[in-house]
């Protein structure tokens, strides 16, 4: 029994084995419907295409997304967030200590005082 | 006030060695910083051994069983030896860092940043 | 008759197994570089071994004490020393043991990794004989019971990682970034010796379990703790002083960022042995606890936001390294927060610091194998830049597999150990203050996020022609991250288990001062 028990906390329990199980069900009920769907297609021709809208398919490699676009709207959306922290990290190494010091004297401060 | 003398130049020493940090834009000047600051605190740990009218922590020949505590002569060699091993270190990378990039300024070894 | 030996003087081998096998790695490596290679994996498995024998020992006999130079090993007291212990002395207690599990069971992965993925290089014999060198540092950081003797193994892992980030020098880069990294080491160190000089003057002793004995609140201790709380979380990337994790993780070789990680964890453990062990209740714990709260949510919400423009893909996991140190330090602030309350403690102290503490475990493991795999994939494409990979998945199958197991468990999904951590904090965190656990749960979110992006930029789309001869990494480096992955996937599973059995005792002497100074000065 130790080794299918659950996690508890004090106001609830996680049980993977229970969450394995449930997918395992969930898994058999999409496997049934999958095999009652259309298995005659003809290769070639428009139903084996990807659809983008209706727009015309660019060439190989073409829309693959490199990594610097990614999530290009989220950080656009917080411009104001980034353009105060990224600045903060200039690669000076005096400034790194410099951070040390400060946190230092802050929680001297918040330490002593209250 | 004179019994504090030891604690107030300690005091001064890592206010210097603070100062060299921060405010010097060259690796070698910083590095002396924290040599400085390092003997700080090798003072400051060898002071507290002190006892008044003491002698030094030797049995053989002794006039007096008042001495003077040897731990923190035990422990400041220990950090001496460790500011020896991390000065050699972070020279040896300032050679090699000055062999590629051309500089020891601080301001222009940035080449990871943000 | 040797076995009894053997047993009795465990603590002590397990620092010294790993430091003689790094002296002699160099002579042994005049002979031939194959037998070199057998000497290290031999050296890690003895030391694994060893670790292991010692944390089943605390775990079903209680803390271990092992003072150096007695008659007896456990003679703390000496007879004639008027009731204070005045050797050198490691205590082992379960906190102890757990971080020694975690440090030498990534350390064996990782050497494994390392003899495959670097064997090609020069200067072999210097990298090994340092890489042992931080093992033993790490596991004596972890073991002692005598905060100088902590310090020295904290400068020993300090100059040891240095040296390792530094290993390839890559036209200055990887120097820089050690030189930073040795920098704010140094700084950490001469802070924390500083302190150490304040509770010696004050109390003419340097055992944890004395000073915990004597301490009171006067405004040197206040002044002494904020400097270990200063230096320490310095050393273990904590936002706003983790500007060096990101460099130094990202230049480091692959196998050293994943014992990096171990490294910081082993100072977030000193951090926590000196808040609860050595100053206990007698400090401010409302005012502690919320600093390191605070620290915690700095570190979550600015590592993980910086993570996800970056374009370095092990500079992306090294931010995340930072943000996932914030959710331990949010665990274990909440416990400390309320730790003279023994009803809050009961109802989610307890749990809050199970699921910070289960989470450095979690963390070591799938850190570990997310650095490993980034570190496959650069072995093989010979950059870490995100913009010139694309189509991986095609060739290079098992270390796909093994990078989704890793998101996966990084981002919080279940069945993986990572949600089982954060359910931890998240459920008892919500008891304390509802906005802290909210902001957890966002930072997850954001984490998956950013590894979606990592999956999709690495492995997704059609190949590249100039990745074309790209194929599967060798043997031992997919045996190192199966290791790690099968690790990861069993804790995931069997939670329940590695907590009550491991986690909850630990977690129980950390909080415990009381039965921490009886063991050490009551009853030898």
């Amino acid at each position: 029994m130790g080794l299918l028990s659950s996690l508890y906390t004090g106001s609830g329990y996680w049980n993977p084995l229970a969450w394995v199980l449930a997918m395992a069900v969930a898994a058999a009920v999409v496997y049934l419907i999958w095999r009652r769907g259309e298995s005659s297609y003809k290769k070639g021709t428009m139903q084996t295409t990807p659809f983008i809208s209706g727009n015309a398919e660019q060439g190989k490699g073409l829309d693959h997304i490199p990594a610097s676009n990614l999530y290009w709207g989220y950080t656009e959306g917080i411009k104001g967030y980034y353009d105060r922290i990224v600045p903060l990290h200039t690669g000076i190494t005096t400034d790194y200590l410099l951070w040390i010091f400060w946190v230092t004297g802050i929680l001297l401060i918040v330490v002593m005082v209250i | 006030m004179l019994w504090n003398l030891p604690y107030i130049v300690v005091v001064l020493l890592a206010i210097i060695g603070l100062a060299t940090i921060l405010l010097k834009r060259n690796l070698i000047k910083i590095f002396l910083g924290v040599s400085i600051l390092t003997s700080a605190v090798n003072l400051f740990i060898i002071v507290l051994g002190y006892r008044e009218n003491s002698i030094a922590p030797i049995y053989t020949y002794a006039p007096s069983l008042n001495m003077a505590l040897p731990t923190p002569q035990a422990l400041c060699l220990t950090s001496i030896v460790i500011g020896v091993a991390t000065s050699a270190l972070m020279l040896s990378f300032a050679v090699i860092i000055h062999r590629y990039y051309g500089t020891v300024n601080v301001d222009e070894i940035r080449e990871l940043k943000e | 008759m040797i076995a009894d030996v053997i047993v009795s003087n465990l603590p002590a081998f397990l620092v010294a197994v790993p430091l003689l096998a790094a002296f002699l790695c160099p002579l042994v490596g005049r002979i031939s570089p194959n037998i070199r290679a057998a000497w290290v994996f031999a050296a890690m498995a003895l030391t694994a071994a060893i670790a292991y024998c010692l944390a089943y020992l605390v775990y079903t006999g209680g803390t271990v004490i092992y003072v150096f130079g007695a008659t007896a090993a456990d003679l703390s007291i000496p007879l004639d020393s008027g009731g204070i212990p005045i050797r050198i002395m490691f205590t082992v207690d379960p906190m102890s043991a757990l971080m020694e599990i975690i440090a030498v069971t990534v350390g064996l992965g990782v050497i494994i990794y390392s003899l495959s993925s670097d064997e090609r290089r020069s200067g072999l014999e210097n990298y090994y004989t340092i890489f042992l060198l931080l093992i033993s540092a790490v596991l004596g950081m972890v073991s002692t019971g005598d905060i100088f003797n902590f310090f020295v193994f904290l400068e020993i892992s300090s100059l040891a990682t240095a040296g390792l980030v530094a290993y390839r020098v890559e036209k200055g880069l990887a120097v820089e970034a050690g030189l930073k990294y040795l920098m704010v080491s140094t700084i950490a160190g001469i802070f924390f010796l500083f302190a150490i000089g304040i509770l010696y003057g004050q109390y003419n002793a340097l055992n944890m379990a004395i000073i915990a004995e004597r301490i009171q609140w006067t405004p040197l201790d206040k002044i002494a703790l904020v400097l270990i709380v200063a230096s320490l979380a310095a050393k273990c990337g904590s936002v706003p002083m983790h500007f060096w994790t990101p460099d130094a993780y990202m230049m480091a070789p692959a196998a050293v960022t994943a014992m990096l990680v171990v490294a910081s964890q082993a100072s977030l453990y000193g951090l926590f042995r000196f808040v609860f062990t050595v100053y206990g209740v007698s400090l401010n714990y409302v005012t502690m606890g919320w600093v390191v709260i605070i620290l915690g949510i700095l570190s979550m919400v600015v590592g993980v936001t910086m993570a996800i423009p970056q374009k370095d893909i092990k500079r992306l996991m090294a931010y995340h390294a930072v943000s996932q140190t914030g959710y331990m330090l949010l665990g274990v602030g909440v416990g400390l927060a309320v730790l003279g309350d023994q009803f809050l403690l009961n109802s989610y102290g307890y749990t809050a610091m199970e699921g910070g503490i289960f989470h450095i475990m979690n963390h070591a493991l799938y850190k570990g194998l997310l650095f490993l795999t980034a570190g496959a994939i650069i072995y093989r494409i010979g950059t870490g830049d995100l913009n010139r990979m694309g189509g991986l998945g095609h060739k290079m199958k098992f270390t796909m597999v093994f990078f989704i197991i890793g998101a996966l468990a990084i981002a919080g999904i279940p069945p993986f150990n990572g949600f089982a951590s954060k359910f931890l904090i998240y459920e008892s965190v919500y008891q304390f203050n509802p906005i802290l656990a909210v902001i957890a749960m966002v930072v997850s979110i954001l984490t998956l996020a950013s590894f979606v992006k990592v999956f999709h930029a690495v492995f997704m789309g059609p190949p590249r022609e100039e990745h074309a001869q790209v194929r599967e990494v060798p043997l031992p480096m997919l045996g190192a991250m199966a290791f790690l992955a099968i690790l990861v996937i069993v804790s995931g599973l069997f939670p329940g288990i590695f907590v009550t059995n491991l986690i909850e005792p630990a977690v129980h002497a950390l909080t415990d001062q009381a039965g921490y100074m009886t063991i050490v000065l009551g009853g030898g």
